[in-house]
């Protein structure tokens, strides 16, 4: 295995890791403000993903797509929180999880309805295709690795938010003393909406985002979503720090671990049992993880002490 | 004498429509919804076709979606034999479904025909005389390509397939005929959407080709990052990644690349021709390999219940093994284990006008059986 092919490897957990971060900070951020457990934020991603694909097929422009990714996420999360989720915060966790499957649901089987159920076509913008060679000879494809500086300015963007600016004040405020910050005057229901909306708009550009390289269809947010929790998991719930860093770990041991179990396996198994032993290990690696962050810090790497 | 013969005749006619007064139960449990939907709406759509256009009123179809989920399918096999009492079930597209629903129905002494679905295990030692594949044997199209191989002189090639029942008996398919060396073999996740770790693995391995096989959005997400990646290499797959469901969604990546199959749209025969026309006027989309499997699933069914009533399961099995139908593929006839006999063609990918499709460019076997068959005592 030569450093090359590990350096590439390295990059694409870390981009892998930063994409998911864009699901996982959006779903904390409503765990942690409003002490919910969104189960449809993966459908969110998956209507940024569809509005991006007819926007960009429409008009020929993936910035417009983008824009539209992020503006009809957003409006679908607002919407959502107006309608249903509104009615959910002082129910109990169960209640929130049936109420957001049956969203799931509901988007899914809409989406279907309107686009039908063959995938979209959605494609990188030319200037973005095609590899980019970094120093050192390593060839990594241009889209790739706008992704991750996409993600990065995301990430560093979300952290001035939230400690920069009142709104920001508003939210770490809410994370802590829901009651307090009411009775100090601050419109919570606007500020949930806001957030709602916010974490929406994060999802579906990460729908949008990676949709351009894999396939735009009608579920693709399902297995997503699994992962960010267990993302917000490690990186303890409430926590945006606590999702990059979640999100970049679960991310280099999803990827490393499928390149390197088969391989370490093959010193003790012949070479078709060891690919095959190696990735099923290598598919229990993140879960595997997690247990791990769980047994040393049961409340996650970054969060709250309960 | 006159009148007796009047009343042979008399009684036999009776004797027909008593076969075919009694209607066929159908129960279709294919994917309609979630991520593999696409290729069971096409199953449906194809033999609903061929049923509406046979005119037959005495089949009915009752049609169920297992959201290509095992423990679903199971439990909807379950009610079709047992509350609905179905005489023949068919529609499953995924080999792990299959696995679990196959041996089970066909042990209860209900017929099975699969549009699709077509596991080793099935087509050996665990092949059931209720049990017909219309489609193929999992590895034909995967042998075929190996075949092909050997012909375009590929000494070294790369092969990848999902880790379920059907992507390994796709890379053993491959390498059954193939001669040349591997550079390397790889067993992804089902369902999995990224592909830069293996396409990493792809360009430092010095292959001189690549084979994959994954069905669906992983084809997709695959061709759209390896036109991304920057590697050079000739890209094959069997036809189900190149299928007309999915290659709008693939786009320019896909253009010009091979692929193997036991059917294709341009197939010139008038059997075929009328169904790719009566196809796009009745669901505004050209049909799919999927579609055609449908169809002929359908056709077949049909041509059996013209010479058997399905109550006598002898008889019907007979008729069934005949395969007294006109197939779109052309050429089919059943083997000793229920498996297609046929041609396997290779296509590649063009652009016609805006839509992307694929035309036959050769044929790679020529009355292709498939490797399990000695295996199969019934």
């Amino acid at each position: 295995m030569s450093l090359i092919l590990l350096i590439e490897q390295i990059l694409n957990g870390l981009q892998f890791g930063i994409m998911l971060f864009l699901m996982a900070a959006g779903l904390t951020l409503i765990f942690g403000v409003m002490g919910l457990i969104n189960l449809a934020h993966g459908s969110l991603y998956m209507i940024g993903a569809f509005c991006a694909a007819a926007v960009a097929g429409a008009t020929g422009s993936f910035l417009l797509g983008l824009i539209a990714a992020l503006a009809g996420a957003a409006i679908a999360g607002a919407l959502v929180e107006l309608v249903v989720i509104r009615r959910l915060y002082t129910k109990d966790h169960l209640d929130q999880v049936l109420a957001t499957f049956a969203l799931i649901l509901i988007f899914s089987e809409g989406t279907r309805w309107l686009f039908g159920s063959f995938p979209l076509f959605l494609n990188i913008p030319d200037a973005l295709s095609g590899p980019v060679t970094l120093p050192g000879g390593i060839e990594y494809p241009l889209y790739r690795l706008t992704l991750i500086i996409v993600g990065l300015l995301v990430a560093a963007g979300l952290f001035l938010l939230i400690s920069r600016t009142r709104l920001g004040i508003q939210i770490r405020a809410g994370e802590n003393d829901r009651e307090m910050i009411a009775a100090l005057g601050v419109d919570i229901a606007k500020l949930y909406t806001i957030v709602f909306a916010l974490g929406a708009a994060l999802a579906g550009l990460a729908g949008a985002l990676v949709g351009a390289i894999q396939s735009v269809q009608v579920g693709m947010g399902e297995p997503v979503l699994i992962l960010a929790f267990v993302v917000i998991v490690i990186g303890g719930i409430g926590s945006i720090k606590g999702a990059l860093i979640g999100a970049i770990l679960v991310g280099l041991t999803d990827t490393l671990g499928g390149i390197f179990l088969p391989e370490l396996m093959k010193l003790f198994f012949s070479p078709a049992t060891a690919t095959s032993v190696g990735s099923s290990i290598a598919s229990m690696s993140i879960y595997i993880l997690m247990a791990a962050v769980l047994v040393l810090r049961p409340t996650g790497l970054f969060g709250a002490r309960a | 004498m006159k009148q007796t013969l009047l009343a042979a005749v008399a009684a036999l006619s009776l004797s027909v429509a008593a076969a075919s007064a009694e209607p066929v139960k159908v129960g279709m449990i294919t994917t309609l919804s979630g991520g593999g939907a696409g290729l069971g709406i096409d199953v449906r759509d194809g033999f609903m076709l061929a049923v509406k256009q046979s005119g037959n009123e005495d089949i009915e179809v009752i049609i169920e979606d297992d959201q290509r989920k095992p423990d679903v399918a199971v439990k909807l096999a379950d009610k079709l034999v047992q509350a609905e009492n179905v005489d023949v079930l068919t529609g499953l597209i995924w080999s792990n479904l299959a696995m679990a629903v196959i041996p089970s129905v066909t042990a209860q002494g209900k017929f099975y025909l699969s549009p699709n679905a077509g596991p080793s295990m099935l087509a050996g030692k665990g092949c059931h005389p209720n049990y017909f594949n219309v489609a193929w044997q999992n590895d034909n199209l995967h042998e075929a390509a190996g075949a092909f191989a050997n012909v375009e002189g590929y000494k070294n090639s790369f092969i990848l397939a999902p880790n379920y029942p059907a992507g390994k008996d796709a890379l053993t398919g491959y390498k059954r005929l193939y001669k040349g060396d591997l550079a390397g073999e790889l067993y992804t996740k089902l369902g999995q959407t990224d592909y830069a770790a293996e396409l990493a693995q792809i360009r430092a391995s010095g292959a001189d080709s690549v084979y994959f096989f994954l069905p669906g959005g992983m084809g997709i997400s695959f061709l759209k990052q390896y036109a991304g990646s920057g590697i050079d290499l000739p890209v094959d797959g069997p036809a189900i990644s190149f299928d007309q469901g999915i290659l709008q969604a693939v786009g320019d990546a896909a253009l010009g690349v091979r692929n193997t199959s036991q059917w294709s749209k341009d197939i010139n025969t008038p059997v075929n021709k009328s169904f790719v026309e009566s196809f796009q006027v009745e669901y505004g989309r050209l049909p799919s390999l999927y579609a055609s499997q449908g169809f002929d699933t359908a056709n077949l069914l049909l041509s059996a219940m013209a010479k058997a009533d399905v109550k006598d399961a002898d008889a019907f099995r007979e008729a069934l093994q005949e395969a007294d139908f006109k197939s779109t593929r052309g050429e089919f006839r059943f083997g000793p284990n229920n498996h297609p006999i046929q041609d396997i063609y290779v296509r590649e990918v063009i652009k016609e006008g805006d839509v992307f499709t694929n035309k036959i460019i050769g044929k790679a076997l020529n009355s292709h059986s498939d490797a399990y068959w000695s295996e199969c005592k019934m």
